[in-house]
């Protein structure tokens, strides 16, 4: 097998620029968080380091770094590091497979914007997200604190118990699509209009992004689905024996989470890194340009829904537990299932 | 019997289908939330804008001079008297010849002390002085670490004099 | 020796020292980590095979979901190596002896079995499009009897909690 060189190093190029960039969103996830949560209780936030508070993220980051590393005697001390450590792994692992935006054709073949096109992408997502369970259920056990204990089998439960809502109304989508490629899925919603309907798989599938978007929710632990780190019941949840930069790291997944599950849900969704009248854009401007455009285009949708995410966190109040199951189990799966058949009824009698 | 008026009655019937789905509940949730997002902060940013104080505002002691520098006070223990926190002590002492550009009256202040932490910033004692000596600024009392901090004396409320800077 | 040959060999032994850990770790968290990791690699191979769905379903069902819910009920009973119960000897040979038998059998299964050659290329049969097209068409009548199994546990599990309910109510 010959190894590529050129092909690894633009390979890790793109690792490393997507890395960075996902950590630098999360980042400022943080900050747009406590912003958001200040304007909408009508107080300022945090503006003291830098313009608008923006050295905020910074300080916040060096403040954990040089803060007490403590291990509790009793903890399970092999497991307790690896909780954050596989959180942190999984919240940045899922970003291999989205398309981040169209390929570029150059004099010396095309340069891919996407890390790896896997032909089951959707379901690598699928894979890593549920993987992202461990992480939780490592570190809440290995703190050898009952309360973590409880709130680390609390968000597990409620992490399966939502992806399988989630895959189910997942299922009618693809069933339109045909294909688990995350870049299949992002090339047939080109553009905007079309054929005389939208594109985007938004205005297909309304109810199946409905269902998604509670199950994206609850599968980030936000509010209202922030049942593990429900201070009233559980003190502070699974990270409640970590300090210093683990618990940063939990922190930080959590926005990482945040990002990569909104670059997910554009992409599903939104049209990815399409937008309308790109067309007539493709052909005006030089194929880097528009590259650039169209990473812009998938940014801006993030940021919205990240926005989004956040405007629901600071109005809705948490659910109950019984609550949050019954929801789930009883409403949801129904509700994918329900869509699922009608979605495939309606393919197999009008469409075809 | 109930205890006020003011108690609601709670709606206790079923929720309706619309209720139950709750999405109109979220989006009339999120209408309020994001309709603060354009509302006046309350917030006044405090180091570099302060919040201007009533014009009734009593703040912290000073003891006044007259327009040629002489301490006002004559130490008739009004003040101390119509305190009712009993936090103003002073010791009186009689004013020696030639120093009749520091002290107004025959009778001065030699010691003058008020308790800061006992004090409740009524007032009163700047109504009882017959001389106008003692006044409440407009400065709030700083913190401070140690008790005896808090007990300020003659020294730390006098106004600066008037006059000292242009004979210097 | 290429890259597919390191990897195999990589993954092979990944498997089988997990295996090994599974069983011969005390303490039963470690045990499922272990399994977990056993997955993994297993999905390592599945993927050499050129069959990535079946990898990734394999990570899906049973890293990500029967997975946590064992490591739910071991984290739930704080079971340690102090609190191991005393095996009984019977136990242990029946044991042995059980488990030696199905070594022997599968020894002789495959001792007359011929493994083909694991070529990179061999086989698009784990792709999602070719995997569902012979599990409808050639396959579909053990594929849906199968899905009648899983529906029948389902059943018994509602079954086991309602009678539950019924008892506390």
């Amino acid at each position: 097998m010959q190894l590529d060189i050129a092909f690894i190093i633009e390979k890790v190029l793109l690792i490393s620029v997507i890395l960075l960039g996902s950590l630098g969103i999360a980042m400022y996830a943080t900050w747009a968080e406590r912003k958001v949560a200040a304007v909408m209780q009508d107080r300022r936030g945090p503006n003291r380091a830098g313009f608008m508070g923006l050295l905020q993220p910074l300080a916040d980051g060096l403040k954990l770094f040089f803060k007490e590393e403590i291990i509790p005697d009793r903890s399970t001390r092999f497991l307790f590091i690896l909780g954050p450590a596989l959180a942190m792994l999984t919240a940045v692992m899922t970003s291999a497979v989205v398309p981040w935006g169209p390929d570029i054709a150059t004099d010396n073949g095309v340069i891919s914007l996407q890390v790896a096109d896997i032909n089951i992408g959707i379901l690598f997502i699928f894979g890593v997200v549920s993987l992202g369970v461990y992480g939780v259920m490592l570190g809440g056990w290995a703190s050898n604190n009952k309360f973590s204990l409880l709130s680390s089998i609390r968000a597990a439960s409620q992490a399966i118990s939502y992806e399988l809502a989630m895959g189910l109304s997942l299922v009618a989508m693809l069933m339109m699509t045909g294909s688990l490629s995350l870049r299949e899925i992002v090339e047939q919603q080109h553009g905007f209009w079309d054929n005389g309907y939208f594109t985007w798989n938004f205005f297909k599938q309304p109810l199946g992004f409905m269902i998604f978007l509670v199950c994206a929710f609850a599968e980030l632990n936000r509010a209202p689905f922030d049942l593990p780190e429900c201070e009233s019941e559980l003190n502070m949840g699974y990270h409640q024996e970590y300090s210093s930069m683990k618990l940063g790291f939990y922190l930080f997944a959590e926005y990482i989470n945040l990002f990569i599950s909104s670059a997910v849900i554009a992409t599903l969704f939104f049209g990815g890194y399409n937008f309308p009248f790109m067309d007539e854009v493709a052909a005006g401007v030089n194929p880097i340009l528009f590259a650039i455009i169209c990473v812009m285009a998938l940014l801006t949708k993030v940021i919205c829904i990240i926005l989004f995410f956040m405007f629901i966190r600071w109005t809705l109040p948490r659910f109950r537990y019984d609550q949050l199951m019954r929801l789930g189990w009883k409403s949801l799966i129904p509700l994918a299932l329900v869509n699922m058949v009608v979605t495939g009824a309606v393919i197999l009698w009008v469409i075809k | 019997m109930k205890l006020t008026n003011r108690a609601a009655q709670i709606n206790r019937d079923p929720m309706t289908f619309g209720e139950k789905i709750y999405l109109p509940a979220i989006a009339k949730g999120l209408s309020i939330t994001v309709g603060h997002i354009f509302k006046k902060k309350a917030t006044v940013n405090y180091p570099e804008e302060k919040r201007p104080f009533s014009p009734v505002f009593r703040g912290l002691h000073v003891l006044n001079r007259d327009e040629e520098g002489r301490e006002r006070c004559t130490a008739c223990g009004l003040c101390a008297l119509a305190c009712p926190a009993e936090a103003i002590t002073m010791e009186a002492a009689e004013r020696k010849a030639g120093e009749e550009n520091k002290y107004r009256e025959e009778k001065y202040a030699a010691k003058y002390e008020i308790n800061m932490l006992r004090c409740i910033f009524c007032g009163l004692c700047e109504e009882a002085c017959p001389k106008d000596a003692v006044y409440l600024s407009e400065t709030v009392m700083p913190t401070n670490y140690t008790r005896d901090s808090f007990i300020y004396k003659k020294e730390d409320l006098l106004i600066p004099h008037p006059h000292k800077h242009e004979s210097k | 020796m290429g890259i597919y040959e390191i990897s195999f060999w990589v993954l092979t032994i990944m498997a089988l020292s997990c295996a090994l850990g599974v069983i011969l770790s005390r303490n039963p968290v470690n045990s499922v980590l272990f399994l977990i990791a056993t997955f993994f690699a297993i999905s390592g191979h599945y993927i050499l095979l050129n069959a990535q769905f079946l990898a990734i379903v394999n990570i899906i069902v049973y890293a990500g979901a029967i997975m946590v819910l064992f490591l739910f009920v071991i984290m739930l009973m704080n079971l340690n190596a102090d609190t191991e119960p005393q095996k009984n000897r019977l136990v242990q040979i029946a044991g042995a002896i059980s488990g030696g038998t199905l070594l022997l059998v599968i020894l002789a299964a495959l001792r007359t079995s011929t493994i083909e050659s694991l070529d990179q290329q061999a086989t698009d049969i784990g792709l999602i499009k070719n995997l569902g097209k012979t599990l409808f068409t050639q396959f579909v009548l053990p594929f849906e009897i199968s899905s009648v199994l899983f529906l029948s546990a389902m059943i018994g599990a509602v079954v086991i909690g309602k009678k539950e309910k019924e008892h506390t109510a």
